[in-house]
């Protein structure tokens, strides 16, 4: 027989040995907002401590379902998240490599006849061990389409949701309207997901921040007037048709050092220092097109509806 | 008469967990796992059938163990082999095999001599069951 089981568990202890603790606090410092989020993650962390506490005393014992639906607007942040939540299942010992599988429909759904199955499956055995993780999960459905192989593939995954919990989470990722619809449709979905988890927009002051992160990383600064010039464009953006939230912003923030090489390459009389090549001004933001009201082609669409 | 061909054919038969270990090795050194399976079990026969196409990128032994279940179900009293293949430049060949599914009841490898040219003896094998 192994050694008798402990008669106490110190869950401090346990948080810190477990690295669970390292988890949460990178959670905390990498990303900005998403309050709800990092909230419903430190519960779901600590109902996993207390569980696997639970297992050690020899308390009766069975693995909770840790199969989760994120829901949120584009560049909420969900593929991150997930990626973090890998980490922590991982570390807290719930599942056994940590690894994210990040597929969509097209990776689980076949072209032909007898094509979806074997392809689900190979995803399924990359998968073992880690998380799934399926970005825009209703486009598996498609009720207009009845003989549609999606059909196939939510059987297989959903069949393996309940059978395989110990060896693989599956995370279903999407828009919140869509996703809702989605779980209408498809109910055994909603029955196997205990954790539903919705990204919210971030707010203005919080994508200045976000991209203050950005560009401390890639060792830019920002100068007075560019920060303001950055928070009318983040400002009017949000108004304009495609915003995607974190992902606008990193594009805007990538075209914005664009124009500054171009600029620097063409104001350039002699040698810059390392301050100068690691400056974004105020017109390497305000040339954006945001500021004319978007791109060529949306202006007119909206001045022939007018 | 019981079959050693590959690796830990003269220990007893591997137990589930033990194959579980095995190809977890494998996989931590980066090698792809194919399943096999035959009823013919002659040691020229080196060909066995594959149980689909050798899996690639795995992180974890439960994807190739439900492989390996399936095949069991599907051929029921086979013969069954993983090999293990490694894609490195300069190996890209199998470096390790071994047998994780066999018959209750084996058949056993017979050795005929024939006499040719004289007294030169030819030999030859058959399985028979």
């Amino acid at each position: 027989m192994e050694g008798q089981a402990p008669k106490t568990v110190d869950l401090l202890a346990e948080f810190e040995s477990s690295g669970a603790r390292g988890v949460l606090e990178e959670l905390d410092r990498d990303l900005i907002g998403l309050k709800p989020v990092k909230d419903r993650i430190r519960e779901t962390a600590a109902l996993l401590l207390v569980e696997r506490a639970r297992k050690s005393l020899g308390l009766a014992h069975e693995t909770p379902t840790l199969h989760m639906s994120f829901t949120g607007n584009p560049g909420t942040g969900k593929t991150t998240v997930a990626l973090k939540m890998a980490g922590l299942l991982h570390r807290l010992g719930y599942v056994r490599k940590g690894h994210l599988v990040s597929v969509t429909r097209d990776d689980l759904v076949g072209q032909y006849i007898g094509h979806t199955a074997p392809k689900t499956k190979e995803v399924l055995k990359k998968a073992m061990g880690g998380v799934l993780f399926i970005d825009e999960a209703y486009y598996l459905y498609r009720p207009d389409n009845e003989r549609d192989y999606g059909q196939e593939a939510i059987e297989i995954l959903l069949q393996v949701m309940e059978n395989m919990r110990d060896d693989l989470v599956v995370i279903l990722a999407g828009y919140a309207d869509r996703m809702e619809s989605f779980f209408q449709s498809n109910p055994g979905f909603r029955s196997r997901i205990a954790h539903h988890i919705e990204f919210p927009d971030y707010a203005d002051e919080e994508l200045l921040r976000i991209v203050k992160h950005m560009l401390a990383a890639q060792n830019y600064t920002l100068s007075a007037e560019a920060e303001a010039a950055f928070t009318g464009y983040i400002r009017l953006r949000r108004t304009q048709p495609h915003f995607a939230n974190a992902r606008s912003i990193r594009n805007a923030f990538d075209r914005a050092r664009l124009r500054q090489a171009n600029r620097l390459f063409q104001e350039a009389k002699g040698a810059l220092n390392a301050a100068a090549l690691s400056r974004i001004e105020a017109v390497d933001i305000s040339a954006s097109r945001v500021f004319q009201g978007g791109l060529l082609a949306e202006r007119k669409a909206k001045e022939t509806t007018k | 008469m019981r079959i050693t061909q590959g690796c830990f054919s003269f220990l007893p038969d591997l137990t589930d967990a033990q194959i579980t270990a095995q190809v977890e090795y494998c996989l931590s050194k980066g090698w792809a796992i194919g399943v096999e399976f035959t009823h013919d079990p002659h040691p020229r026969n080196t060909y066995w059938e594959m149980w689909g196409n050798p899996m690639f990128d795995l992180k974890d032994a439960k994807g190739v163990m439900m492989e390996l279940e399936v095949c069991r179900k599907a051929n029921e009293g086979a013969y069954i082999r993983f090999n293990a293949f490694d894609s490195t430049r300069g190996f890209e060949t199998v470096v390790m095999s071994f047998i994780v599914n066999r018959p209750a009841d084996e058949p056993s490898i017979h050795m005929l001599r024939t006499e040719v040219d004289g007294r030169s003896i030819r030999y030859s094998h058959d399985v028979r069951g």
